[in-house]
């Protein structure tokens, strides 16, 4: 088979899901002890998402990384008592081997980058439950880890890594591959793990790596163990973490249910979440609907409707969207950000997740809202919120208004019950920070006190058109006659401008002041892999990624750029 | 620590003038005569043993004999002469001059190579270390400790080669040798089947006919490599490894012609009544045989490799024999592979590891003929059968795919049913295993293994090959 065959294969359009199941792994076993629940990486080379390459080795694409976002998130809200997360491999003497190369070789640039950003999210979603929800995780490397292997290690709390003399940790992208470690190898290696620079420049340049010993030595690992005591290392490292962990002792775990959605050539449809695409226009419409009808007003209640409970299916309708969208809709740049509903209601579960934020499910519930919104933003489509009549952006969901790159409100002095009106509440003060660690309104203002005060001291109140923009919470404030014209020459305007460029200015404006590790993930490190992605000496004919596995030596234009 | 170097250490690289080299070697060297003594024959270490030494690479140098220690053996290192004006023989840099020093981007695959092949050697050593103790003759018993000295001998010369061309990386790496250890399951061998123990001389002459094959393939695609330093050594390792197969080839032989003497004299084939005689019956050697042939048929790695394919590319491993083949780039070759879904096209060049499968197969089967000769000539019709290639296999696209020992692919139920009529079962361990009583008195042999034709170096076979102290 020619490269050219194999590449049209592995770019057919087959729908991207992000639908699975326990039941349904093919490449990882789940299962629960008690407070530890331990991720076994067992890679079925043959199942590999798209055709054209084998999963050899504990590699991985994005069908495995679907399957272990799965289970962390089954882990997060079915398990509940689970105070730890072991991830270890069930093949001998290799843990994981990283991205499949053949299949970046065979992908386009789309396809790696969308991976790429997926991976990120999930070993970003790691440190998210360790940080926010007590959550550990605990890297049981008990053999070879190289490349993303590593990646999703250095993800986790701790690593322990079995001193069998000849098991090694690298990252060998650049020698081997012409690219970078980029789910976060290169940033956390420095910024989390704090390997010292120049032993991190021969650590990621070395195509071996190094084994256990100099590998603790570097910092690049925390524990390390002979074959015979790894066992009980892991016990001990186990107990450690499950000390430190806020989960629960015990609780009754939430199953999440298969998300009920149907899709066709103009949209999806979840319960909650509507998307319509028009295909001319290039743009998806997302429409987030309120809570109807009676809610749960208490704790039972709130465990009782488990998954159907709005804010969980409302957040795994909007994520799943989003990743359906982010996968199979490319050429639709532009995601018009709109909320149905009822505002009282919204608010109204703002008070009860305030009030009920000490218990687990609730916690969770957060979680996961948290991350999605946080997916939003880091994806590379253009962000346009329109609070119109009907419209329902309070607290929770106006951090979507905030998210967009802009916001257009329908300001109106027609009837009283046609003007919306759009709300905060003290869960836009801190309950979902951006992926700077800032809250998206202190983002939105540049970490500028004042503004973000002003809003502070006015929270719970609603806001028309004209004191949003007093406040400075949306962009623009078109009336009624102007606005069907005002939002259709904005977005196609949007929609007409370079897709490149609209993807870097937006990632540039999205994220104010200082850097953090996720933002330096997403940011520099993506930055410079998707530019090398795009550069000949690693996708040209003679490029590496392409050559790789074939034996030929890549062919390098040897100019610095 | 001084060292007189040219009398302890024979050699043909200059090692009295090299610096360099005898700073590494005088911190090794100590250590592996300490591993030596934890990890080798150490029953045997005051024995005087008549063995070859190399003290140099021409014809009368590389099998210079006499009795020694052990201890005492004088581990030396050679390369083969240099061929002058030698160019590279394959792959992307065919014809360009084989390389003096190991060139900077190939440094890290060289030394994999290196370290995967040297740590074999003490591997096999540390397998057989209490083999001695029942040693069947004292023929048999001196041909052990001659493969155990000259796979030590081989860890030398790969050392030498860590040594001198791979800095300080090699060193260490030197030291990782003699810090794994077979079946240390904190420490193990690289290699699976090396980490086996070989607790029988039916084993031992199997590990010899077929591991040590396996060995003698990769000396020789290392011996086509455009490393010049590391063609050379192993082209002299090569001299040595034939002598392995030798003990492997007459050892099966010399237990087959016992047997069929056996047969003779009961007037049965029945293997009760062989095993009851103190014999090994045939079909016992034929589940032996397949044990060690399919396990060594997975040392060569996977069909399809992406190793073996930047390997041969960039002039590192090339196919043994090179030269017998036209096209020495294989840059659009293919290869037709047998899966069990049907023939694969493939590159020729991520196809080696198979090249090379297939070379020892055919090499395999040349013992095998010699021993159904005698078969044959005593009248039976049960003759010795290498299994297929896809028999067990652990690696590669037939890895766990119920296939017999014919090839076909068959119902798993049957297989797993099979299984013990086509590999040595726990009785037929414990059977071996009661045969395994010393016999050390010169000229006497066990009486389930025939007498060799003839003794070392023209020396009779009732000689005094090991004197005991």
């Amino acid at each position: 088979m020619s490269k050219v065959n194999q590449q049209t294969t592995a770019e057919s359009h087959a729908l991207v899901t992000y639908d699975t199941h326990p039941d349904q792994y093919a490449h990882w076993k789940l299962s629960v002890d008690g407070p530890v629940a331990t991720l076994s990486m067992d890679v079925n080379e043959d199942k590999g998402i798209r055709p054209g390459y084998k999963l050899k080795l504990n590699s991985y694409d994005l069908g495995v990384d679907i399957e272990l976002y799965d289970a962390l998130n089954r882990i997060r809200f079915e398990h509940p008592q689970v105070k730890c997360v072991v991830f270890t491999s069930a093949k001998e003497r290799m843990f994981c081997s990283g991205a499949n190369i053949y299949m970046l070789g065979l992908s386009g640039h789309a396809w790696k980058v969308n991976f790429c950003k997926f991976t990120n999210e999930t070993r970003n979603g790691i440190e998210d439950s360790s940080r926010n929800n007590g959550l550990k995780f605990l890297a049981a490397v008990n053999g070879t880890v190289a490349g993303g292997g590593y990646e999703l290690a250095l993800a986790c709390n701790e690593i322990l890594m079995v001193d069998d003399r000849s098991s090694t940790v690298s990252l060998p992208e650049v020698p081997l591959l012409g690219v970078l470690p980029g789910t976060g190898g290169l940033t956390r290696v420095i910024d989390k793990r704090k390997v010292r620079r120049d032993l991190a420049d021969v650590f990621c340049s070395t195509t071996e790596g190094v084994r256990a010993d100099r590998a603790r030595e570097w910092k690049l690992v925390d524990h390390i163990a002979k074959p015979q005591q790894f066992a009980d290392a892991l016990a001990e490292r186990t107990a450690e973490l499950v000390a430190d962990s806020s989960r629960p002792d015990s609780a009754q775990g939430i199953v999440l249910s298969p998300l009920e959605r149907t899709s066709d050539e103009s949209g999806l449809r979840y319960r909650h979440v509507d998307v319509a695409i028009d295909r001319a226009a290039r743009t998806a419409t997302i429409t987030v609907h309120s809570p109807t009808g009676d809610q749960p007003k208490d704790l039972e209640g709130i465990h009782a409707a488990g998954t159907n409970w709005w804010p969980l299916a409302m957040a795994r309708e909007l994520d799943d969207a989003i990743l359906m969208l982010r996968s199979n809709e490319l050429d639709v740049g532009t995601w018009i950000l709109k909320t149905r509903g009822d505002l009282a209601a919204v608010e109204q579960m703002d008070a009860l997740l305030i009030r009920r934020r000490g218990d687990w499910f609730v916690k969770e519930t957060m979680g996961f809202i948290r991350r999605t919104f946080a997916r939003l933003e880091v994806s590379s489509r253009t962000l346009f919120a329109i609070i119109d009549a009907g419209s329902c952006f309070g607290g929770t969901l106006f951090e979507l208004a905030l998210a967009a790159d802009r916001s257009y409100m329908l300001a109106t002095e027609d009837e009283e019950e046609q003007k919306p009106e759009i709300a905060t509440s003290m869960l836009n003060f801190g309950a979902y920070p951006v992926v700077n660690q800032l809250t998206r309104l202190q983002n939105r203002f540049c970490g500028e006190g004042g503004p973000v005060e002003a809003v502070f001291n006015q929270c719970g109140e609603r806001f028309d058109a004209a004191s949003a923009m007093k406040l400075g919470l949306v962009t623009f404030a078109p009336d009624e006659l102007d606005w069907d014209d005002e939002i259709r020459v904005a977005i196609e305007e949007r929609a007409s401008l370079s897709p490149d460029a609209l993807t870097g200015m937006e990632a540039n404006l999205r994220f104010a002041g200082g850097e953090t590790m996720e933002t330096r993930v997403f940011g520099r490190l993506s930055a410079w892999q998707n530019w090398i992605f795009n550069r000949p000496n690693a996708v040209g004919e003679q490029g590496a990624l392409r050559v790789f596995g074939a034996g030929s030596k890549p062919k390098f234009d040897w100019e610095r750029v | 620590m001084s060292i007189n170097y040219s009398e302890k250490i024979p050699n043909n690289v200059d090692l009295a003038n090299d610096r360099k080299l005898q700073r590494a070697l005088e911190h090794w060297q100590p250590r592996f005569l300490d591993w030596w003594r934890e990890q080798g024959p150490n029953d045997f270490a005051s024995d005087d043993v008549y063995l070859r030494t190399a003290v140099g690479v021409d014809a009368q140098g590389w099998a210079s004999y006499g009795h020694t220690r052990m201890p005492d053996y004088r581990w030396g290192i050679f390369l083969a002469d240099p061929v002058a004006d030698r160019t590279i023989g394959f792959g992307d840099h065919f014809g360009e001059p084989a390389w003096q020093q190991v060139p900077g981007e190939l440094r890290s695959q060289f030394r994999r190579i290196i370290v995967t092949q040297g740590d074999t050697e003490p591997a096999s050593v540390e397998q057989q270390h209490l083999l001695g103790l029942t040693c069947p003759s004292l023929y048999d018993l001196r041909n052990l400790f001659q493969v155990n000295v000259e796979e030590g001998r081989h860890l030398w010369a790969i050392v030498y080669l860590l040594h001198a061309y791979f800095g300080r990386d090699g060193r260490e790496e030197a030291e990782a040798l003699l810090e794994r250890h077979s079946g240390d399951a904190d420490n193990p061998r690289i290699l699976g089947t090396f980490n086996e123990p070989i607790s029988d001389w039916l084993s031992f002459f199997m590990f010899t006919y077929f591991t040590d094959r396996d060995g003698k393939f990769q000396l020789k695609s290392l011996a086509e490599s455009g490393f010049d330093p590391l063609a050379r050594t192993c082209r002299f390792m090569l001299t040595e490894e034939a002598h392995h197969m030798f003990v492997g080839e007459t050892g099966v032989g010399r237990i087959v012609k016992r047997t069929l003497e056996v047969m003779k004299e009961l007037g049965t084939d029945d293997p009760a009544a062989i095993r009851d005689h103190g014999a090994v019956d045939l079909q016992t050697i034929q589940r032996y045989l397949n044990f060690w042939f399919t396990s060594s048929l997975d040392l060569f790695g996977s069909e399809v490799s992406s190793n073996s394919a930047s390997s041969f590319a960039n002039g590192v491993k090339g196919r043994p024999d090179e030269s017998q083949y036209e096209d020495h780039v294989c840059a659009d070759a293919t290869y037709d592979l047998e899966t069990p879904d049907g023939i694969e096209q493939v590159n020729l060049r991520n196809a080696m590891n198979e090249v090379m499968r297939s070379s020892y197969v055919k090499d395999c089967e040349i013992g095998i003929k010699r021993w159904n000769m005698q078969i044959k000539r005593a009248g039976y019709e049960t003759p010795l059968r290498l299994p297929s290639s896809r028999f067990r296999r652990s690696i590669g696209s037939w890895s766990n795919v119920p296939v017999d020992p014919e090839g076909n692919i068959i119902d798993r139920d049957a297989y797993d049913r099979q299984l013990t009529e086509w590999l040595p079962t726990e009785s037929d361990q414990a059977f071996v295993h009661s045969l395994m009583k010393p016999v050390t008195a010169p000229g006497k042999m066990a009486g389930w293994i025939a007498p060799p034709d003839r003794g070392i170096n023209k020396l009779p076979v009732d000689y005094e090959y090991v004197r005991h102290h």
